[in-house]
């Protein structure tokens, strides 16, 4: 009960704040952009329009929805320790765990419903364009917003983190940037830096598995790019879809762990803050 | 008299600088107790500590049968606080934000919004909080802190900001609600405000509790001189009247008034004089010692101590 409170003032406040507004825009407007735009290569007698959009739009997830999250969670706990009004909050009768989670519940729905209402208004234009569209893609693609928003959640969990262990929000913001910066560029690029120096001699499939789990966009790139045939193709992942043995499962379970490993440990460090 | 919070050999301290040192007492139902001491001297500490916000380095606080410290918390129901600098979500209007309040509490909204009118904000209700004052802030403070009829009221300097005649409504409710058995601990820098209400004073001082008790105790245990104000007739100035003990410390003042440092023990035997037929005596006033004066003495004995 108090989690649902502690949500929908959450909620109350990013409507207010213009938060809700200004992500869905900006979803909406980049989806509808590259839904259009990026049509152009396969034509307009492209058979498969969708799986073209899945594959850029999210691409473009992977820097944006993180860059979001981390921006909307980075400030929720070290934030309302600055401005005081956690002091009160934690004088009613609610458990400090019991914010983390109503505050991560309001973050998230704000999250997925600028996620849901941005890229499906991209789908519904492809179909009011008269754009034929199969079950199939169709599948994938809610199959991207769905783990978009799953991406979501990681990252406003690792804002969390975060926020509960730094001092100020300063440290904070800085933080957060340089996470961001580091899963979703550096560690790609250190990655395909180490794979070209070792030329496959010495790291195994499974080392390479292991290292794409350790980073949660990755496994958000592999959730899209392979995990549906038809997208697969089109993405140029096709060889690397049959190489890996990672099954959607395994990949679902990696980003829900990333979200509740961060997201315990958030809580456990807030737990203990004294202020 | 049924404790409501009970304070056990409390001490807290962060890293070297020791914030509260070894701090007992127990607050009854129903008392009106004023907290005062300088900035830094420990007050907030302890209402934090009281509040689980945080753990005392040891000794043990009991706050409605909760164990703040161990995160216990259905106690707060009945526990209403008002911080110093009080703050609020800015977005929020003032009546969304004694809305959230009153669920977190389980109380009836409608009730919660009468508050609002009580200490005079129904009319900026609808307004975000981002737009109040000072002042303001502080009403909407003190309305989220009365919400449900609470047990234990715990205020830090809750009438900073607030107009007189509000303040004069707040001590009205106040004393309302420790009539009918809340407990009510505030801590002010006031003191002349303080002084007609609270029934008892904790004065602390660097984190040590130096004085605890009604005001009567505390000037008996202080043994500070009663100023009695005598308006005598035909005076030479820098004269004293002759009547008068040399013992008794005097002085003149403007005109015709002698002022007379009357110790505890010597009070009524110089009032007995003063009256007595013959001494030409126009007015006396009998000044006891205030609470302002009593909170320097103690002060000044805690300093004296090593």
């Amino acid at each position: 009960m108090n989690v649902v409170i502690v949500a929908g003032k959450e909620i109350h406040q990013a409507v207010r704040n213009r938060w809700v507004l200004a992500s869905t825009l900006l979803l909406a407007a980049l989806a509808l952009s590259l839904t259009f735009l990026g049509s152009a290569p396969t034509g307009t007698v492209g058979v498969r329009a969708l799986d073209v959009v899945i594959v850029s739009l999210s691409s473009l997830t992977i820097f944006l929805i993180p860059l979001i999250a981390l921006l909307i969670s980075h400030d929720a706990i070290v934030g309302d320790m600055e401005r005081g009004t956690m002091l009160l909050l934690l004088s009613y009768p609610v458990a400090r765990w019991q914010v983390l989670l109503g505050k991560f519940l309001g973050h998230l729905a704000v999250l997925a419903f600028a996620t849901c209402l941005g890229y499906g208004l991209a789908a519904a234009a492809l179909v009011a364009t008269g754009t034929r569209i199969d079950h199939d893609s169709l599948a994938a693609f809610a199959a991207m917003i769905g783990s978009s928003v799953l991406l979501g959640a990681v990252f406003v969990a690792i804002g969390y983190l975060v926020s509960a262990l730094v001092r100020d929000r300063g440290t904070a913001a800085g933080i957060s940037i340089g996470l961001w910066l580091l899963l979703v560029l550096i560690y790609d690029m250190a990655l395909l830096g180490l794979l070209a120096l070792d030329q496959g001699r010495n790291i195994s499939a499974t080392a390479l598995n292991a290292m794409l789990l350790f980073n949660p966009t990755d496994v958000y790139r592999l959730f899209n790019l392979t995990g549906f045939a038809n997208v697969s193709t089109f993405a140029g992942m096709a060889g690397l879809a049959q190489s890996t043995s990672l099954s959607i499962q395994v990949l679902l379970l990696a980003l829900t762990l990333w979200t509740i490993v961060p997201l315990g440990l958030a809580a456990l460090a807030f737990s203990r803050r004294e202020l | 008299m049924n404790a409501t919070v009970r304070v056990s050999n409390v001490s807290k301290r962060y890293g070297r600088i020791a914030a509260v040192t070894d701090v007992s007492f127990e607050l009854g139902e129903g008392e009106m107790v004023a907290l005062i001491g300088h900035n830094g001297a420990g007050k907030t500490t302890l209402m934090k500590l009281m509040l689980g916000l945080i753990r005392p380095t040891g000794g043990s606080i009991v706050v409605l049968g909760d164990n703040p410290a161990a995160g216990e918390f259905s106690g707060r129901r009945y526990l209403g606080y008002l911080p110093e600098n009080v703050s609020f979500d800015a977005a929020l209007t003032g009546r969304e934000t004694q809305i959230f309040y009153a669920r977190l509490k389980r109380e009836p909204v409608a009730k919660a919004l009468e508050l609002l009118d009580a200490v005079g904000l129904g009319a900026a209700a609808a307004r975000r909080v981002a737009t109040y004052s000072k002042g303001m802030r502080q009403r909407l403070g003190l309305a989220q802190a009365l919400i449900g009829k609470p047990r234990v009221l715990l205020l830090d300097e809750p009438t900073t900001g607030l107009d007189p005649e509000l303040r004069q409504t707040f001590y009205k409710v106040i004393q309302q609600l420790a009539a009918e058995g809340t407990t009510v601990l505030l801590s002010s820098h006031a003191l002349t405000e303080l002084e007609e209400r609270a029934a008892r004073v904790i004065i602390m001082n660097h984190g040590i509790k130096v004085a605890d008790g009604s005001i009567e105790t505390l000037r008996n245990i202080a043994r500070l001189p009663t100023r009695i104000r005598l308006k005598v007739a035909g005076l030479a100035p820098g004269e004293v009247p002759a009547w008068l003990p040399a013992s008794a410390p005097c002085r003149r003042m403007n005109g015709h008034v002698v002022e007379i440092d009357a110790a505890p023990e010597q009070k009524i035997e110089l009032l007995r004089c003063a009256t007595a037929v013959g001494t030409k005596l126009e007015d006396l006033d009998v000044v006891p010692p205030s609470l302002d004066e009593l909170y320097a003495h103690f002060l000044r004995q805690a300093e004296k101590m090593p």
